[in-house]
C-alpha cells in the first residue's frame, strides 16, 4: 500500500498561491488545526476558501484566531464562500471597509449539498431554501425551477483544489472515525477536492478502526498528516 | 410588564406549543429558554444543526470538550444517551426533509404574509444566514418568539423592509403582548395578554390584525 503519511510542511508545500481550499469544521470544531496553522506560518496567499464559517476570533480555550480565522487575519484570503462569518468580524472589515476580500454567503444546507454534488458527480442541487431571498442573486444560483407546483433554486456544485479534513482517529490507509460534532462538513468535503489531506489527532494502524466504524473511506484520502493531540 | 420578565413570559407561552416527542430546533437567545418551561411529561428531541440529533443537557465544565463537541452557537454540548452525531449534509437533509416539527427563533421583522427577516441589516455587520434559511423552509412549524416592538417601533409589518430570511414560512408569532396565527387571510390575533387591550396591540403592530372571534387570554 502506498505510504500516504506526510509531514505538515510537505502538506502545505503542495498548496500554491491562489489555490481553492475546502476546510472542514464548524467554528473550528473539526478543523485540521495543525495544517491551517502551518499554512498561516508559510504565508500562502490569494486563497479562495470554502467552509461553513471563518473560525472564531477567539477559540474555546482563549486561542487567538481559531481555525481559518488566522488566514483571514494574515490577509492570505481573497475570496470566502461560507454560510456565516460573524464570529470572525475581520471578514466584515476586510470586505466592507478595506474591500480586499470578497464574500459569497450561502445557506448552510445548500452549501453542504453543493459540495456533496461536487463530490458525487451531480450537475447541481435543487433546493427550496433561499427562494424569494437575495440568494437568488448569488453567482452560485443558476435560476429557479418549479417542480410539482413548488419553487426551487438551482445551485451549482462546488469542487476545490484541496480539502483539509480533520479526523479524530485515522488509520494509515486514511479511513476516518470522527469524534462528537466534528463530522460536519468534513464528510462531504473529503469527496469534493482534487487533493484531500486529512489531519489525524490519533494516527493508528490499518485494522484499528473496525470497517463498520469507518465514516470516511481512506479511498477518498490522498495524504495523511499526523497532527497529534489537539 | 417589567422588561426583565418579558423573555421568560414569552418562552413560557412558546413551551405550550410543543408536544411530547417533537423534534425541535432552537435559535440563539430567547428560544434557548423554552425547554426550562416545558410542562411535566413533555420531552422534546432537540436538534443542533451543526451535528446533533438528541442534544443532551449542557455538560459540566469538567465534562465539556469544546474541541470536539459543540452546539450551533459554538457552546460546549453533547448528545443525550439516545442522541447521535451527524454530518452537515445529513443534518440539513433532516431539516429540509420535514423531520423537524418546530423551529423557534427570534425576528427583526415579520410580515403579514408570514415572511421573516432576521439575518442581516445591510451595511452594518457581515454575519451570514447560517442554517436559518433552511430551517424556515424545512420545519413544519415556524414560531417567531420576540418582543413585540423594538424601541417602540413595530416589528410586525405589512411587508418586511430588511432582506428576507425566508418568505411565507412563519406559522405563529408569540410576543409579550399576544399570540398571532399566520393565516391565508392575514394575521389572526388568537390570544392577548390581559395587561393589554386589543387597541394597544393593534397600535403596536403595523399590519392589520384580524381579531379571532374566539380571542382568549394569554397565560
Amino acid at each position: 500500500m502506498r505510504n500516504k503519511v506526510i509531514s505538515v510542511e510537505e502538506a502545505v508545500n503542495m498548496i500554491p498561491d491562489g489555490a481553492t481550499i475546502m476546510y472542514g469544521g464548524f467554528l473550528g470544531c473539526g478543523s485540521a488545526h495543525h495544517i491551517i496553522e502551518a499554512l498561516a506560518k508559510k504565508g500562502t496567499k490569494d486563497l479562495t476558501i470554502i467552509g461553513n464559517d471563518c473560525g472564531m476570533a477567539t477559540g474555546p480555550n482563549g486561542e487567538e484566531f481559531y481555525g481559518v480565522a488566522k488566514l483571514i487575519h494574515n490577509h492570505q484570503v481573497k475570496h470566502v464562500i461560507a454560510t456565516h462569518v460573524g464570529m470572525t468580524p475581520e471578514v466584515g472589515t476586510q470586505n466592507m471597509v478595506d474591500k480586499t476580500l470578497t464574500v459569497d454567503l450561502i445557506p448552510q444546507g445548500s452549501l453542504a449539498e453543493m459540495i456533496r454534488a461536487g463530490g458525487a458527480g451531480l450537475g447541481g442541487v435543487l433546493t427550496p431554501t433561499g427562494v424569494g431571498t437575495i440568494v437568488e442573486d448569488s453567482p452560485f444560483c443558476l435560476g429557479k425551477q418549479t417542480i410539482d407546483g413548488k419553487e426551487y433554486l438551482l445551485m451549482k456544485p462546488l469542487h476545490a483544489d484541496f480539502a483539509l479534513i480533520g479526523g479524530h482517529m485515522i488509520d494509515k490507509f486514511g479511513n476516518i472515525w470522527y469524534k462528537g460534532t466534528t463530522r460536519n462538513f468534513n464528510i462531504v468535503m473529503a469527496t469534493a477536492a482534487d487533493v484531500v489531506i486529512a489531519e489525524a489527532d490519533n494516527l493508528v494502524e490499518v485494522g484499528d478502526i473496525e470497517p463498520e466504524n469507518v465514516v470516511t473511506s481512506g479511498a477518498f484520502i490522498n495524504y495523511i498528516v499526523d497532527g497529534g493531540k489537539l | 410588564m417589567e422588561k426583565s420578565e418579558i423573555k421568560g413570559f414569552i418562552a413560557k407561552r412558546v413551551a405550550k406549543e410543543l408536544k411530547d416527542g417533537d423534534v425541535v430546533n432552537l435559535g440563539i437567545g430567547l428560544p434557548t429558554l423554552v425547554p426550562a418551561y416545558l410542562p411535566d411529561g413533555v420531552h422534546v428531541i432537540l436538534q443542533s444543526e451543526n451535528g446533533i440529533i438528541g442534544t443532551g443537557p449542557k455538560p459540566s465544565a469538567e465534562n465539556a470538550e469544546p474541541k470536539y463537541k459543540i452546539d450551533a452557537g459554538g457552546s460546549p454540548a453533547c448528545a443525550d444517551t439516545f442522541g447521535c452525531y451527524i454530518d452537515s449534509a445529513t443534518s440539513f437533509g433532516f431539516i429540509r426533509g420535514g423531520h423537524v416539527n418546530a423551529t423557534i427563533l427570534g425576528g427583526l421583522e415579520v410580515d403579514e404574509e408570514g415572511s421573516l427577516s432576521n439575518w442581516i441589516i445591510p451595511g452594518k455587520k457581515m454575519p451570514g444566514m447560517g442554517g436559518a434559511m433552511d430551517l424556515l423552509v424545512g420545519a413544519k412549524e415556524v414560531i417567531v418568539a420576540m418582543e413585540h416592538t423594538a424601541k417602540g417601533n413595530p416589528k410586525i409589518l405589512k411587508k418586511c423592509t430588511l432582506p428576507y430570511t425566508a418568505v411565507h414560512c412563519v406559522t405563529k408569532i408569540i410576543t409579550e403582548m399576544c399570540v398571532i396565527n399566520v393565516t391565508d387571510k392575514g394575521l389572526e390575533l388568537v390570544e392577548i395578554n390581559p395587561e393589554f387591550t386589543v387597541e394597544q396591540v393593534q397600535a403596536a403592530t403595523a399590519a392589520t390584525l384580524i381579531v379571532s372571534p374566539d380571542l382568549k387570554p394569554m397565560c
